[in-house]
C-alpha cells in the first residue's frame, strides 16, 4: 500500500466511523426523557403572610439530608427591622432554623441588638432560596459541567461529578450555594426536584403555614401561580444581574438584596 | 442520614478561617482562601519567569543571555507547582483531572486544561532546543565512559533518553535549533500571556462579585505576573551566583577545580549586568501595573456605583493597612524608589526584588481575599484568619501549611531538574 492508498483509506474509515456517531447526536436522550416544554417550574414568596417560623428551613433541611446543626442552608428566612430614627437592621441567625424567637438582633461576632419595639417603623420577613435563574451564572462558570438546568427550568448539581472548586458558589449573586459539609460537593435548592417528579409540592412550601411559599407551572397560564405573577405586582432579586430569576416576590422592598 | 450527621457539630467548609460581622447571608464564607492566593500568585511567576526568557529568545537582547537560560529552567520548574495549590483547594482532588477529560467550556477554569497544557508543550519543547546539544554531549559522554557506576547508568539512560532519538549536533543542525528555539519563544509570549490573562478573567468575569468584576483584571494580572516573575528570576539568579561564588572561591564543587571554570570576578561582573539591565525591565512592567491597578482604584471612586459604600469602606478602613501599606507602599513605591534613583547596586536592587515579590502577593491577597471581605447583601462583613496550627487536613491544606508546601515545591524541583538541564551550562553557543 502506497501512502495515497493509505490516506485515502483513512479518509473513507473516518468519514464511516463518522455517520453513526452524528446519528447519535440526533436523539438526545436527555431531550427525550427530561424534555417537556408545557413545564417551566416557578416560585412565588409572598413577604407578607411570612412570620418567621422557620418551618421551611427545617423542612428543608429534613427532607434534603442538609445537617440540622450545620451552618448552611439551602433555604433561609431574613428579618428587616427599620427604627423610627432611620436605621436599618438585619439578620438570620443559622438561617432561621429555629424561627426568630428572639427580639434582639444578631450582629454576627456573638454580639446582639435589643430594639425597643416602641421605636420600631417597621418590620417583616424575606424567606430566600435558589432563584433557579433563566440565565444561571453559576452552571455557566462550572468547569466540568457538573451544574446545570433542566428543561424544567430546575438548576441541579451532579454530586458525582462535581469536583469542589467553588467557583459556582462564588458566581451565584444571591448565595444560594454552599458545600455540603459531608459530601464535600456543591449543594442547593433543587426545588424538591425528586418530590416535584412525583408530583408532590416541594418540602418548603409543603411545610409552611401561612401560605407564603408556592410554587407553580408558568407555562401554564390556568395555573393559580402563574394567575398572580402575570396580574400583580411581583418584583424579583437583583436583576441588574442579569440572571432573570424566576423566584417571584409579592412586596418586596428596594432594601432587600 | 440526617440522625447519624446531627450527632455532632458539622463544620462547613469556610468557618474555620471565617468570622462573619454584621449581616452576612448563611451561606457566605470565604471559600476562596489562601490556596486561591497561591494560585495566581505562581501561575504569575511562571508566566513572569518565561517573558524574561523570551526578551533574549525573540527580541535578541544579548546581554540576557545567562538570566534567560536561567528563568526558562525555572519557569520549568515552577510549571507544575502551578496546579498545586488548585488540587488543595479542591473538595474533590481525585476528581481534579475532570476539568482536562470534560471542560464545560462556557467555564473560564475549563481552559486551564487547553491553555496550561498547550504552555507546557512550549517551555519543554523550548527547553529541548536549548539543552539539545547539552543531552547529546553528555550521552556521549558517558557511554565512553569505562566501567560506569550505577549512577552514571542511570545518567546515561535519562540522557540518552532525552536526546529523543536526534543525535546530530553538526552546525547546521544546531543552527536550525536555534530558529525553531526563536519560534517556539515567540509563540510563548503570547501564550504565556494568555495563561495568567485567564487567571485574571476567573476573577474579572464573575459578575456576583463587586470588587472582581473589572474588564482591567486580566491586564492587570499580566502586568503583576511579569512583574513578579522578573523579580523573582532576578532574586534567585542572584542568590545562585552568590552560592557559585562561595563555591568557585573555596573550590568547593566539581567544575570550580576545572581550567575553564569562571573565577569570582567573572561571576560578579556577570550578575551584575544581568541584574541591572533585568531590573530596568522590571521597573518598566511595574509602572504599567500599578497605573493600572490606581486606574481601576480611581474609577471605582469616581463613579461611585451602588457598590461603593460598601468597597469604599473595605478598601479605605477596613483593608487600609493591607492595601496601602503593605501592598503599594512597602510592596511597590518603596522598591521602584530603590530601583529607580540613582546610584543603584545589586545589593539594593535583591532587597528590592524581595519587597516586589510581597507587594505582588499582598496584591493577590487584596483580590481574593478583599473580594471576599464584604456580604453580598452589602450589610456585613467577612474578616479572614489564615489558620497557622491545623487541626484537620482541610486547615494544613488551607492554612500555613499548604501555603509553605507551595512555594517550597518549585526550589526541591528545580535543584533536581538543574541536574539534568544545567541553568548556568558554560558554552559559548548555547541559544
Amino acid at each position: 500500500m502506497d501512502r495515497r492508498d493509505f490516506l485515502k483509506k483513512c479518509v473513507m474509515v473516518v468519514a464511516g466511523a463518522s455517520v453513526p456517531l452524528s446519528a447519535l447526536t440526533l436523539v438526545d436522550p436527555r431531550k427525550v426523557l427530561a424534555a417537556n416544554p408545557d413545564i417551566q417550574w416557578a416560585f412565588l414568596v409572598d413577604t407578607n403572610k411570612c412570620a418567621g417560623c422557620g418551618f421551611c428551613v427545617k423542612a428543608c433541611k429534613t427532607e434534603n439530608d442538609i445537617p440540622l446543626d450545620a451552618n448552611v442552608t439551602r433555604t433561609w428566612v431574613e428579618r428587616y427591622v427599620y427604627t423610627k430614627d432611620d436605621r436599618r437592621y438585619v439578620d438570620s441567625p443559622k438561617g432561621a432554623l429555629n424561627g426568630f424567637t428572639e427580639s434582639r438582633i444578631d450582629l454576627g461576632k456573638g454580639e446582639f441588638k435589643e430594639i425597643d419595639p416602641k421605636n420600631v417603623g417597621k418590620a417583616f420577613f424575606v424567606p430566600k432560596l435558589c432563584n433557579h435563574c433563566t440565565t444561571p451564572p453559576c452552571t455557566q462558570v462550572c468547569p466540568v459541567g457538573a451544574t446545570y438546568k433542566t428543561d424544567d427550568g430546575v438548576v441541579l448539581v451532579d454530586r458525582k461529578w462535581c469536583i469542589g472548586c467553588g467557583y459556582c458558589i462564588m458566581a451565584c449573586p444571591y448565595a444560594a450555594r454552599f458545600f455540603h459539609p459531608v459530601l464535600k460537593v456543591a449543594d442547593k435548592c433543587t426545588f424538591c426536584y425528586h418530590r416535584l417528579s412525583k408530583g408532590l409540592q416541594s418540602a418548603c412550601v409543603n411545610a409552611c403555614p401561612f401560605g407564603a411559599r408556592r410554587m407553580g407551572n408558568i407555562h401554564d397560564p390556568n395555573d393559580p401561580i402563574t394567575q398572580i405573577i402575570m396580574n400583580e405586582r411581583v418584583g424579583v432579586l437583583k436583576d441588574e444581574f442579569g440572571t432573570k430569576p424566576q423566584a417571584f416576590y409579592i412586596g418586596l422592598a428596594q432594601e432587600v438584596r | 442520614m440526617v440522625e447519624q450527621i446531627a450527632q455532632h457539630v458539622m463544620e462547613v467548609h469556610g468557618e474555620a478561617w471565617t468570622i462573619k460581622e454584621l449581616f452576612t447571608l448563611p451561606n457566605e464564607y470565604i471559600y476562596w482562601s489562601i490556596q486561591i492566593v497561591m494560585y495566581p500568585f505562581m501561575t504569575g511567576l511562571v508566566a513572569g519567569a518565561f517573558v524574561l526568557s523570551s526578551l533574549y529568545h525573540v527580541f535578541g537582547v544579548e546581554k540576557l543571555k545567562e538570566i534567560a537560560r536561567f528563568s526558562l529552567v525555572f519557569s520549568f520548574a515552577l510549571l507544575p507547582v502551578a496546579m498545586m495549590p488548585l488540587m488543595m483547594h479542591l473538595q474533590q482532588p481525585l476528581r481534579g483531572i475532570h476539568v482536562m477529560m470534560t471542560p464545560h467550556f462556557t467555564s473560564a477554569i475549563a481552559a486551564f486544561g487547553i491553555v496550561f497544557s498547550t504552555y507546557a508543550c512550549i517551555v519543554a519543547t523550548e527547553l529541548w532546543l536549548v539543552y539539545r546539544k547539552h543531552f547529546v554531549q553528555s550521552a556521549l559522554e558517558l557511554k565512553a565512559k569505562q566501567n560506569p557506576g550505577l549512577v552514571d547508568k542511570f545518567r546515561r539512560l535519562v540522557f540518552t533518553a532525552l536526546t529523543l532519538g536526534a543525535w546530530d549536533i553538526s552546525h547546521e543542525a544546531i543552527e536550525k535549533d536555534h530558529k525553531a528555539c526563536k519560534i517556539m519563544a515567540g509563540i510563548g509570549i503570547p501564550v504565556a500571556c494568555f495563561l495568567h490573562g485567564y487567571a485574571g478573567f476567573i476573577f474579572g468575569s464573575v459578575k456576583a462579585n463587586a470588587l472582581w468584576m473589572t474588564p482591567l483584571m486580566p491586564v492587570i494580572f499580566i502586568c503583576s505576573a511579569v512583574v513578579s516573575g522578573v523579580a523573582l528570576c532576578i532574586l534567585c539568579y542572584v542568590v545562585v551566583q552568590e552560592f557559585r561564588k562561595f563555591l568557585a572561591k573555596r573550590k568547593l564543587a566539581r567544575w570550580a577545580n576545572d581550567s575553564d571554570a569562571p573565577t569570582v570576578e567573572e561571576l560578579e561582573g556577570a550578575k551584575h549586568m544581568e541584574v541591572m539591565l533585568s531590573s530596568n525591565y522590571l521597573l518598566y512592567f511595574m509602572m504599567a501595573a500599578l497605573t493600572l491597578e490606581i486606574l481601576d482604584l480611581i474609577f471605582r471612586g469616581y463613579t461611585q456605583v451602588k457598590s461603593w459604600d460598601i468597597l469604599r469602606e473595605v478598601i479605605m478602613e477596613r483593608d487600609f493597612v493591607k492595601i496601602f501599606v503593605m501592598q503599594y507602599g512597602i510592596g511597590n513605591v518603596l522598591p521602584f524608589l530603590m530601583m529607580a534613583l540613582p546610584g543603584r547596586t545589586v545589593r539594593r536592587t535583591t532587597i528590592a526584588t524581595v519587597l516586589v515579590l510581597f507587594g505582588v502577593f499582598m496584591m493577590r491577597y487584596n483580590v481574593v481575599i478583599g473580594g471576599q471581605a464584604f456580604s453580598l447583601s452589602f450589610a456585613g462583613f467577612m474578616d479572614y484568619h489564615l489558620p497557622i496550627i491545623p487541626h484537620s487536613i482541610e486547615t494544613f491544606k488551607e492554612g500555613l501549611g499548604g501555603a509553605l508546601a507551595v512555594i517550597a515545591t518549585p526550589f526541591i524541583l528545580f535543584y533536581f531538574i538543574n541536574k539534568f538541564l544545567p541553568a548556568f551550562l558554560k558554552e559559548e553557543s548555547t541559544h
